[in-house]
C-alpha cells in the first residue's frame, strides 16, 4: 500500500524530471550519445537504485528531438536496427538553462520546509 | 508487475505492440523500434547467457510491455499539449461536405505514396520477371544438380541468395508501401553443422514461402504494370485530347489537325460539343486519380502480403 503511494508519487515527480536529467547528460557528453548508451549510463549513477526505467527515456529522447532541443542522425549498426544518436542543440541548452534555474529554485524551496522536519 | 515475461525478443515486442494496439501507428514503430534496438544491444552484451535469462532481467530495468506503452502513450499525450503543432490543422467547419470529400479525393497527389507506389508498380514488372527467372532457374538446377556432389553446395548458395534477395524486396517494399519491414538481415543462426543447416533451410517455413512470394511476383507485377500504364495512359489521353479538342476549337494554331475518334460519328459529334468536352476531361482527371489510388491500395496490400511471406514474426 505504502509502495504504491511513493511509487505514484515518484511516478509525478518524474514527469519533467526524466526531460532536465537528460538535456544535462546530452550538454554534458562531448560527442553524440546514442539511447542504449544514455538509458544506461542513467540506471546506476551512484549504484544507488535507478529512479525510472530505461524504457521511459526512449519515449522523451524522441518528443524532445520533435522540439528542436535535440539533433539526431541514424548509424546502421551489427547488433540489431540502426541507432539513432542524439546531441543536444543551442535552442536546446536554452532549454536547459532556464529548466535548472527552475530546478535549484524548486529544489531550496522544498529543502527550505522539509529539511528540519525529516528525521535524521 | 504479474504479467508473465516475455521469453524472447520478439514476443516482448508482440506483447508491447499488442499493448499499443490502436494508437497510432508511427508512435507503435518508434516504440518497437526502441524496444528492439535496446533489447538487441543488451542481449549481445550479455552473450553468454540466454535470450531468456536476459530478457528476465531486462523487463525489470527497461520495463515491462504494459510499463514502456504507457510511457510512450503519457508522453505522446503531454508533448502533444505542450508544444508540437498539431500535424493536420483542425477541420474547417465552414467547408461543404462535399468539397472536403472531393479533396480527400484529390489529396492522393500530395501522398508521397502514391508516386512510390507508381514507381514500384512499374519496377514490379522487372523484378517480377527477374525472381520468377531466379526462383525456376535456382530449383530446377538444385533438383538436377542433386545427384551429383555440386547440388548441395549449390542449393545453399541459392536459398543464401533468396534469403538476400528477400531482404533488399523488403527494404525496397518499406521505402514504397510504408509497410515496416526488417531493418537488418535475419539473425544468423548459432554454430550448427552443415548438415542440420540444412535441414533447418528445408524444415524453416520461410524459405518456401520466399520462394512462393518470388514466383508470384511475376503474375502480380504483370497486374500492377498492367493497371498501372492501362489507367495512366486512357486517362491522360481523354484529358489531353479534350484540351487539344477545345484550344482547337478556340481556334489556336495546332501543328497537327486533331481529331477525337472513340465511337461513331454520331458519339464524337456529341462528345466534340463544349459539354462532351468538360465530360471527358473530367472523366479523365477521375480516372487518373482513381487509378493513382487504387495502385497506392494495391501496394499497401502488397506490403502486407510481402510481410506476411517475407517476414516471420
Amino acid at each position: 500500500m505504502n509502495d504504491s503511494h511513493a511509487k505514484k508519487f515518484q511516478k509525478d515527480l518524474n514527469g519533467g524530471l526524466v526531460a532536465l536529467v537528460l538535456l544535462a547528460v546530452l550538454a554534458k557528453a562531448e560527442d553524440d550519445q546514442y539511447g542504449y548508451d544514455i538509458a544506461k549510463r542513467l540506471q546506476h549513477p551512484a549504484g544507488g537504485e535507478p529512479l525510472f526505467k530505461e524504457g521511459t527515456v526512449y519515449p522523451v529522447l524522441r518528443s524532445m528531438s520533435a522540439a528542436g532541443w535535440l539533433a539526431s542522425r541514424v548509424v546502421p549498426s551489427y547488433s540489431g536496427p540502426p541507432r539513432r544518436y542524439y546531441r543536444i542543440t543551442p535552442e536546446g541548452r536554452a532549454v536547459l538553462a532556464d529548466w535548472l534555474a527552475a530546478w535549484h529554485h524548486t529544489r531550496d524551496f522544498v529543502d527550505h520546509f522539509t529539511a528540519t522536519e525529516t528525521p535524521p | 508487475m504479474t504479467s508473465s515475461i516475455p521469453e524472447s525478443i520478439d514476443a516482448y515486442l508482440q506483447a508491447l505492440r499488442a499493448a499499443l494496439a490502436g494508437h497510432d501507428a508511427a508512435l507503435i514503430q518508434d516504440a518497437l523500434y526502441d524496444a528492439e534496438q535496446h533489447l538487441r544491444a543488451e542481449c549481445a552484451a550479455a552473450a553468454p547467457r540466454s535470450e531468456q535469462q536476459v530478457l528476465a532481467a531486462i523487463v525489470s530495468s527497461y520495463g515491462s510491455p504494459e510499463e514502456v506503452a504507457a510511457a510512450y502513450l503519457d508522453t505522446e499525450a503531454r508533448v502533444q499539449a505542450a508544444f508540437a503543432v498539431p500535424k493536420y490543422a483542425a477541420p474547417q467547419t465552414s467547408t461543404p461536405r462535399e468539397t472536403r470529400g472531393l479533396r480527400k479525393f484529390f489529396a492522393v497527389y500530395t501522398d508521397i505514396y502514391t508516386w512510390t507506389a507508381l514507381f514500384y508498380s512499374m519496377l514490379a514488372l522487372f523484378t517480377g520477371i527477374f525472381y520468377f527467372t531466379f526462383v525456376v532457374t535456382g530449383t530446377t538446377l538444385s533438383i538436377g544438380l542433386a545427384i551429383l556432389i555440386i547440388g548441395i553446395p549449390f542449393f545453399i548458395a541459392f536459398i543464401g541468395a533468396s534469403r538476400v534477395l528477400a531482404y533488399v524486396e523488403g527494404r525496397v517494399i518499406e521505402v514504397m508501401s510504408g509497410e515496416r519491414m526488417p531493418r537488418r538481415p535475419r539473425a544468423p543462426t548459432p554454430e550448427q553443422s552443415i548438415g542440420k543447416r540444412i535441414l533447418a533451410m528445408f524444415s524453416d517455413a520461410r524459405t518456401w514461402s520466399t520462394l512462393a512470394y518470388f514466383v508470384l511476383m511475376l503474375p502480380l507485377g504483370i497486374l500492377y504494370f498492367v493497371i498501372a500504364v492501362t489507367g495512366l495512359a486512357l486517362g491522360g489521353g481523354m484529358l489531353s485530347s479534350a484540351i487539344l479538342e477545345a484550344l482547337q476549337q478556340l481556334g489556336l494554331p495546332l501543328y497537327t489537325t486533331f481529331d477525337i475518334q472513340l465511337g461513331g460519328a454520331e458519339f464524337d459529334a456529341w462528345l466534340t460539343h463544349p459539354f462532351g468536352l468538360l465530360l471527358l476531361a473530367i472523366g479523365g482527371a477521375l480516372l487518373v486519380t482513381a487509378t493513382l489510388h487504387l495502385l497506392r491500395a494495391l501496394i499497401r496490400m502488397h506490403g502486407k502480403l510481402a510481410k506476411r511471406m517475407l517476414v516471420a514474426w
